[in-house]
């Protein structure tokens, strides 16, 4: 079975982050974003994958072509030379997706307990073009809201609804027959837009439910809220990875070559990534230490996101949604409120408002 | 010959910049450099060896601790310590008039007067004896640089550079004057007792004048006048700056002492910290054995810089205070616990990890573990020569807080992992949640 992964462009919403790294390549719970994804589709037993991406990441082919070979899936990169939306990449990959079998295609940004077994059955059992799967949002006004039956065929689609119709969303995961591509023009084309509204009329679409979780993590806020949910997640399935131990709180992830010190308190909701040193006395909530950082005795970080090989001093605190770049350096005893800040930058005066650090 | 030396301490209506922290102590009796302000006035005129007394005059009603404070002070320096209250304000020269009596028995040669809310390196010995130098002198006092854009938020001197005969003199004028001000602290030779009388009788007969010229209602010019001739009337009220000194410059016998010594008023809370730098740094001559020390090979926390440390203090040997810091008596400070540029005073318990910079915690304070207490400072611009204290007003323009250091009145309780930024919390507070840029009634 094949996969098509949009993987689009620079990941401008998630930077300062995507300074130094293609955004499937930033790391969500110790696990490069897209590896989520992989592992995922690996698992339902897919063996081909295309990446639809709109500039060439010589890193990002490096780096999955190990995971790739070690799963035994083949990787195929497919490049964009112009911005071609969300339905035209499946127009360019047309060659690769050709055949009798439908194929899954999925946004990069999407974490959730992916259900790709059940689309599989649920896809077969309805015999039409499309599966595309549907999640419950609290706040549907912001989403393009899916309306559909009481056996899942949609009917239609209204676009950020100004009254309640429906709480139910697209959640940027599909299923679809090969036969969809003809529906597709080799130019800019938007699946949702475009596409499905014309399936849903021929009655050719299907929404299947998702259990569980779900979040776009393209931002950092929504990264951090999903990696609350992804650990919560863990929690639920009792998952032996969740550390243990009277200085954690609630979920906690911590790779195997991490080290923290005496008389933390870490948690709810942290994941401390490889080789990340934590000293005495740090308190930890809410945030995400990616690999190499290191945070000093008795600091205080709550909502962040801490990018690679960073130095935070002593008796810091940040809060309110601070993501730093990568090597950045904090001195001792600042406070930051909600800063932005790029790589390789050198802090040495307090952030009290939240702002961008160029 | 014999020396006395008059404080004036105030009362409860002044120091009202000072709150909440003179809610529940007299400022005169607030800690800078971790001893009760007017301690270092009662030190520096114990330095003076003709000295006999010390009279603290003020409109207080003096409680037990106030008792003991006068008590303790006169056993320590061998010294006879009064303190006479004023039933009314009856301002700088009309309460030493008043108390002329007792001021004036024993004949001293020479009469020490010190503003008790101001902060110095005094250097009485040579002032007095520059004081005794002078032709016929009848007040000498001290004077510093200021600079010229802050000078006219003080008393202006202007002098004959030769003689240090004061020729001009201005209280907080609307333009420039004089960069050269006063410090609040004179020497008086009894002279000036009649000099006052002098003109509390001129000051009376203009009042009176005026009264005859505007009133023309005759039951309510009898009331003025027996307002005048009862004891403490308005012309009682008299302003040694701007009744007396402005006459001696015409007159003469007014003289400008010129120090190059530290000085600083300590009008509000931010002043204490600044002030309480620069105490600390006096005790390397006066007290060295006051300053802490980090102890080599001991387990005790770090010291940075200049700290006072209560002896009766608890703190975790992990932690790490300094520079500027006063910790007075019974303070606990948990692990992990760094404090800059503070005042903690008695009683306040400070859980682990936390972070205090820039603020003053008041009595009984309680803070948990990872919180951050925070101020702006407001020092004195650090890029100009005999720069002072900017006394900024509590809100800006548009109506905001102006950054300031952070004060938490006496018993305010701070949870853990809270952040408290330049803000000002009221006594007995118990607070839930953050705060930045407010004041917490």
């Amino acid at each position: 079975m094949k996969a098509l992964i949009l993987v689009g462009g620079y990941g401008t919403r998630l930077r300062p982050l995507t300074l130094s790294r293609p955004k499937p390549l930033v790391e969500f719970c110790n696990k490069p974003m897209l590896y989520h994804q992989i592992l995922a589709l690996h698992e339902a037993g897919v063996t081909h994958i295309i990446l639809a991406v709109s500039y060439r990441a010589e890193m990002m082919e490096k780096e999955l072509t190990d995971l790739a070979s070690k799963l035994g899936v083949k990787m195929t990169y497919s490049l964009e030379e112009e911005p071609l939306g969300t339905a035209g990449p499946l127009a360019l990959a047309r060659d690769y997706l050709e055949g009798t079998e439908p194929f899954f295609v999925l946004n990069s940004d999407v974490i959730c307990d992916f259900p790709f077994k059940d689309m599989i059955a649920f896809h077969t059992n309805h015999g039409a073009e499309g599966t595309l799967v549907v999640t419950t949002v609290a706040e549907p006004s912001k989403y393009g809201v899916v309306l559909y039956n009481e056996i899942g065929r949609i009917d239609s689609f209204v676009e950020k609804p100004q009254e309640f119709v429906s709480n139910k969303i697209n959640a940027g995961l599909y299923m679809l027959s090969p036969s969809v591509l003809k529906r597709i023009p080799l130019r800019p084309t938007s699946i949702e837009k475009d596409v499905f509204p014309g399936m849903a009329d021929q009655k050719q679409l299907y929404a299947m439910e998702l259990k569980g979780y779900w979040m776009d993590i393209g931002q950092p806020r929504d990264y951090l809220t999903g990696m609350c949910l992804y650990l919560t997640s863990l929690h639920r399935r009792q998952s032996g990875e969740l550390s243990t131990g009277s200085q954690f709180v609630g979920s906690v992830l911590v790779h195997e070559t991490a080290q923290i010190g005496q008389n933390c308190r870490i948690g709810p909701n942290v994941v401390i990534g490889p080789n990340v040193i934590v000293e005495d006395g740090v308190r930890v909530q809410r945030t995400t230490l990616l690999g190499g950082s290191k945070v000093r005795a008795y600091s205080m970080l709550n909502d962040c996101i801490i990018g690679w090989n960073c130095d935070i001093g002593r008796w810091v605190r940040m809060e309110n949604v601070c993501v730093l770049g990568e090597d950045v350096l904090v001195k001792d005893e600042l406070y930051i409120n909600g800063g932005f800040i790029l790589p390789h930058k050198e802090i040495k005066v307090s952030v009290l408002e939240p702002q961008i650090i160029m | 010959m014999l020396v006395k030396a008059v404080i004036l301490v105030g009362g409860p209506e002044k120091g009202t910049r000072f709150r909440p922290l003179s809610l529940d102590t007299p400022k005169p009796l607030f800690p800078v450099g971790g001893v009760p302000m007017i301690q270092h006035h009662i030190e520096a005129c114990c330095k003076i060896p003709e000295l006999k007394e010390i009279l603290l005059v003020g409109y207080f009603q003096p409680n037990e601790h106030w008792a003991q404070f006068v008590t303790t002070q006169a056993k320590l320096n061998n010294v006879v310590i009064r303190y006479l209250q004023e039933f009314a304000a009856l301002g700088t020269a009309g309460c030493i008039y008043h108390f002329r009596d007792q001021i004036l028995n024993g004949s001293p040669e020479s009469i020490v007067l010190m503003n008790g809310d101001v902060c110095a390196d005094f250097q009485l010995d040579a002032m007095l004896a520059f004081h005794r130098q002078q032709d016929r002198p009848v007040l000498t006092l001290m004077g510093t640089e200021a600079v010229h854009s802050q000078s006219v938020h003080f008393g202006c001197i202007v002098e004959n550079k030769l003689t240090h005969q004061v020729k001009h003199y201005v209280e907080k004028p609307e333009s420039y004057v004089s960069s050269l001000i006063n410090c609040g602290v004179y020497i008086l030779s009894p002279e000036i007792f009649n000099i006052i009388a002098t003109t509390i009788k001129a000051k009376t007969m203009d009042d009176l004048s005026e009264d005859f010229s505007t009133l023309s209602n005759s039951s309510s010019r009898r009331v003025s006048r027996q307002r005048s001739l009862s004891g403490a009337s308005v012309s009682e009220t008299l302003s040694l700056e701007n009744d007396l000194i402005t006459r001696l410059a015409v007159t003469g016998g007014a003289y400008v002492y010129y120090t190059q010594g530290w000085w600083s008023q300590i009008k509000t809370a931010g002043a204490a910290i600044y002030a309480n730098r620069h105490c600390l740094k006096l005790y390397h001559n006066a007290h060295p054995s006051w300053l802490a020390q980090s102890e080599k090979g001991k387990a005790g926390p770090q010291i940075i810089g200049d700290v006072f440390i209560h002896e009766s203090a608890k703190i975790h040997p992990s932690a790490v205070i300094g520079p500027n810091v006063s910790i007075l008596s019974h303070v606990e400070i948990g692990a992990g616990t760094r404090i800059r540029d503070s005042i903690i005073l008695n009683d306040v318990v400070i859980d682990e990890n936390c972070c205090i910079l820039n603020s003053i915690l008041g009595w009984g304070s309680r803070i948990g573990s990872w919180s951050r207490i925070e101020g702006t400072p407001n020092d004195p611009n650090p890029d100009k020569a005999f720069a002072k204290l900017e006394h900024m007003p509590l809100f800006s323009d548009s109506g905001f807080l102006n950054p300031s250091v952070t004060i938490l009145g006496a018993k305010v309780n701070v949870p853990s992992e809270l952040m408290v930024l330049n803000s000002i919390v009221l006594p007995n507070k118990d607070l839930s949640h953050s705060y930045k840029n407010q004041i917490i009634l």
